[in-house]
């Protein structure tokens, strides 16, 4: 079948079941229904500390096809998803589906898994390193999903995602399972992409390296929803948890690129009290909120909130009182890890608080101004952070769909050309998210703005800025370029790029 | 001209090229090496043949490590490893 | 028009590939002390195959040459004059070496069949006998268009000390400016060349616009923001011209001779004032 954006899709996938083609980025909001959980009443006089991974596994009967979850605040420092496959590997089981909401090239243990059938299955919003080009190889059995942040969360609360046992990385976690981020060696801030994990899987172990006598608080995921609790050395490497401190871009090009990013956003007029806003923590989106830090001090501009993975630079708008409060699913540095500490105004949210289309609202349907990146990007504005031009997975959308659907003004910024490659493209190679939610796409030669917007075609019609069609700045591009041969793909699909609500975008096959 | 010796151009830092052409026995041969090269591996072989082409070389060993150079520094790498090499 | 002119080294293709979205009126593709002596060849050529191939907007195609003491300097010109760029930027310019060049441009743009004189030279004024011969290295070609400070040769060839404050280059910066409006041509003040200190390099464009300087030179794209904002006609100066010029020609109108603005007199220096300030604002996309 065809879905809406003219992909391509089987009907059926092994493995994965009957395919729901995407049928546009709004058509599926309706009235849902959440899973129910089934759980083990704990008694009093019960222990819930156990002395090891492998006695966690066996007190949850864990079983060969079982699905388990892992979230990823540790990012690449993260050592529980290698400890917990290992033991199951011992242990002798097969055909386990590893529902992790990112993995990264610390992970890369999992590929021997893969390859000796102890793991057939992957879910995860972001793949990158080893595993991620092991799976475009075609060695997983079945093919991988990858979801959205928010569509992961619906997932799991509507079923469609069971997950059998969760395991949670604790960086400070007492003997009745009462979690919270902030404490300890592997201090890592907000816990936002575990939490549907905590409320729906069947059981709940907490991992810790940081064992602490009951209560601790803040609590962040409470005892009601932790069945056992294991100890162990370390739950990561503090060095890959967090990245010491983000940094804006210096380089000429990027700069240039979050300047004119910038001054679309204040012609927009949507930069005025109240303003929402996120950004990514790569440079050139942290570029564009120092760009908008000053115009907002310029103009005595009172924002509302930021949102989304908050980086020291996001906390220091909102220390100097530009923001009014930080929603934060997850910290990227030791700065945005102490302020979710101490500033109550500094909100921590799960991530289907976050993205989630299928609950009473989500807060990215509250934001203003989304920046984002691209690995390509077509002359529909459909956006592929999925693959690389090579076709190898390396990446995924996170919250990038989510944010692009929920935010009035969705901006994509990037280079028009990367070591020789065009970013503007005729068709992506993988639709991540869909044209229709992107507003704007900034490069340094120029703007183009998604022609369904004539609101802001309208409004930035005397405007100096730069402003082309997107086919103009394709050709642009391929001036410099020339025009890249196709890159050719196997038949075996080797990944399921499901859009939030649970449809499938695109997929993708076999590296050739 | 003439490849006489051999000699390089270049340097492996991102956008450029990094060319060593050396003496061949039997015509123009060429080794390459890209970042791009599923999308523009032909492309950037054609540019070396055409450089080696329009400065009349017949028998160079041309072995190219490409970061994603546009045409115009391939072009300038190979001039410059090229005359580098003859003379 | 010159506010900024950007200097960016000759054998670094990211760097000049980037070079035309940065916002330099001027890129000066530097072939001489931005290129160790190894790859003056691989310069040379990658910055002519530059100009071939590369679309550099309406910025101004600049290249700084070896200096014509040695053989270097020969073969840039022979190399990069035959591609046309809009001018030779001139190292350590003395009368003699602007003679010769515009006689070797004028002998390749007959042979490539290019407008006699389309090839523009700006001298770099870096030695003490420069600065002091400047109005006759001005004079000594058609094809000079401005004049470019270079203070840090210049401060070592004067055997004194570089300072952030600048005052010991009042003297050059002044003569420069002087000769320059002399003769009509662009004076570009040397760089600043802390480029992380951005009110430092506030400070020494206004220094350098207060004597009559018309632009700087960038060794840093940061730089180029801050420059062009300095060397563009303020918003107060184009309200004032603007007021100025509708007063002229209300006077005009009623056939007054003389007419006064604000209560003072405006003569003809106030006036062509403002019809430059006009201009120049013309010139920069304000109005």
């Amino acid at each position: 079948m065809i879905n809406a954006l003219g992909r391509n899709l089987p009907d059926y996938i092994e493995g994965y079941g009957k395919v729901k083609p995407f049928a546009g980025a709004f058509e599926n909001y309706k009235e849902v229904v959440k899973s129910s959980v089934k759980l083990k009443s704990v008694k009093p006089g019960d222990d819930k500390v156990l002395s090891s991974i492998k006695e966690a596994l066996l007190k949850c009967e864990i079983k060969d096809g079982y699905t388990i979850s892992f979230h990823h605040h540790l990012r690449n420092g993260d050592f529980v998803l290698n400890m917990v496959v290992d033991e199951i590997a011992k242990l002798g089981l097969k055909d386990i589906k590893v529902a992790a909401s990112s993995i990264f090239p610390c992970h890369a243990p999992l590929v021997e898994h893969i390859k000796n059938g102890v793991v057939t299955g992957i879910y995860a919003n972001y793949m990158s390193g080893p595993v991620a080009e092991a799976v475009s190889k075609g060695i997983l059995k079945y093919p991988a999903i990858m979801h959205t942040h928010g569509g992961r969360a619906r997932a799991i609360e509507s079923g469609d995602l069971h997950i059998d046992i969760a395991f949670i990385a604790s960086p400070a976690c007492d003997t009745y399972g009462n979690i919270n981020g902030v404490e300890g060696k592997s201090a890592c801030g907000s816990l936002g992409y575990a939490i549907p994990d905590a409320m729906y899987a069947d059981r709940v172990v907490a991992i810790t390296d940081n064992l602490v006598p009951y209560p601790a608080c803040p609590i962040e995921i409470s005892q009601e929803y932790v069945d056992y609790i294991v100890e162990v050395e370390a739950i990561g490497d503090p060095k890959g948890i967090v990245s010491g401190t983000t940094r804006i871009t210096k380089d000429p090009v990027g700069l240039k690129i979050a300047k004119l990013a910038a001054q679309l956003i204040e012609e927009s007029g949507l930069l005025k009290d109240g303003f929402s806003f996120q950004t990514g923590a790569g440079g050139t989106s942290l570029a564009v909120a120092a760009f908008v830090k000053e115009m907002m001090k310029k103009n005595n501009i009172k924002g509302s909130f930021a949102a989304g993975g908050i980086t020291g630079y996001i906390v220091e708008m909102f220390e100097e009182g530009l923001f009014r409060s930080l929603f934060d699913v997850q910290c990227f540095d030791l700065k945005a890890v102490e302020s979710y500490k101490n500033n109550k105004a500094h909100q921590g949210m799960s991530s289907s608080m976050y993205g989630n289309p299928h609950n009473r609202g989500a807060v990215v349907n509250n934001l203003d101004v989304m920046i984002l990146g691209a690995t390509e990007i077509d002359t529909d504005f459909n956006v592929n952070v999925t693959t690389g031009s090579n076709g190898v997975i390396m990446g995924g959308s996170g919250g990038h769909s989510d944010t692009a659907a929920g935010s009035k003004l969705a901006i994509v910024v990037t280079q028009l050309t990367k070591a020789r490659l065009p970013i503007i493209v005729d068709r992506v190679t993988t639709v991540t998210t869909p044209g229709e939610t992107i507003d704007a796409v900034v490069t340094e030669r120029g703007i183009a703005i998604n022609p369904k917007r004539l609101d802001l075609l309208e409004k930035l019609k005397e405007s100096k800025l730069p402003i082309f069609t997107i086919e103009e700045l394709k050709q642009m591009a391929e001036k410099m370029t020339g025009v890249p041969e196709k890159i050719e793909f196997e038949d075996k699909i080797v990944a399921i790029v499901e859009y939030r609500d649970g449809t499938v975008i695109d997929v993708v096959r076999q590296v050739r | 001209m003439k490849i006489v010796r051999p000699a390089k151009a270049g340097t492996m830092e991102s956008n450029d090229i990094y060319i060593m052409i050396y003496p061949n026995e039997n015509g123009n041969e060429i080794q390459l090496d890209s970042i791009v090269l599923k999308q523009f591996g032909k492309a950037i072989e054609r540019v070396i043949m055409d450089t080696l082409n329009e400065l009349e070389v017949d028998n160079a060993l041309v072995v190219a490590k490409d970061r994603g150079a546009l045409d115009y520094t391939i072009r300038a790498r190979m001039e410059t490893a090229i005359k580098r090499a003859s003379e | 028009m010159r506010r900024s002119m950007l200097f960016i080294p000759g054998n670094n293709p990211s760097m000049v590939q980037n070079s035309p979205i940065l916002g330099a009126d001027s890129i000066i593709l530097d072939l001489e002390d931005a290129v160790s002596i190894d790859e003056k060849d691989a310069a040379r050529h990658l910055v002519r195959n530059a100009l071939l191939s590369l679309d550099f907007g309406d910025a101004e195609k600049v290249v700084r040459i070896n200096s014509i003491a040695t053989e270097l300097g020969y073969d840039d010109i022979d190399c990069i004059a035959r591609v046309k760029p809009d001018a030779i930027l001139v190292p350590k310019a003395s009368e003699d070496a602007i003679e010769e060049i515009d006689e070797l441009l004028s002998t390749i743009e007959r042979e490539e069949g290019f407008k006699l004189g389309s090839i523009k030279i700006i001298p770099l004024i870096e030695t003490a006998f420069g600065l002091e011969d400047v109005f006759n290295i001005v004079k000594s070609s058609k094809r000079v268009k401005a004049v470019l400070l270079g203070a840090e040769d210049l401060t070592a060839d004067m055997e004194i000390k570089r300072t952030k404050e600048g005052e010991e280059i009042f003297y050059a910066r002044s003569r420069i400016v002087s000769v320059c409006k002399a003769l009509k041509v662009d004076a570009i003040d040397t760089p600043f060349t802390d480029v992380n200190d951005f009110d430092g390099l506030l400070k020494d464009c206004e220094k350098a616009k207060l004597i009559g300087m018309t632009g700087k030179a960038a060794i840093n794209p940061r730089q180029v923001d801050i420059i062009n904002e300095v060397f563009s006609p303020s918003l107060d100066d184009l309200k004032w011209a603007t007021r100025v010029i509708e007063a002229y020609e209300e006077a005009q109108r009623e056939g007054k001779g003389v007419f006064s603005l604000d209560g003072k007199m405006v003569d003809a220096p106030i006036l062509a004032r403002a019809k430059n300030v006009i201009e120049k604002a013309k010139a920069v996309g304000l109005i």
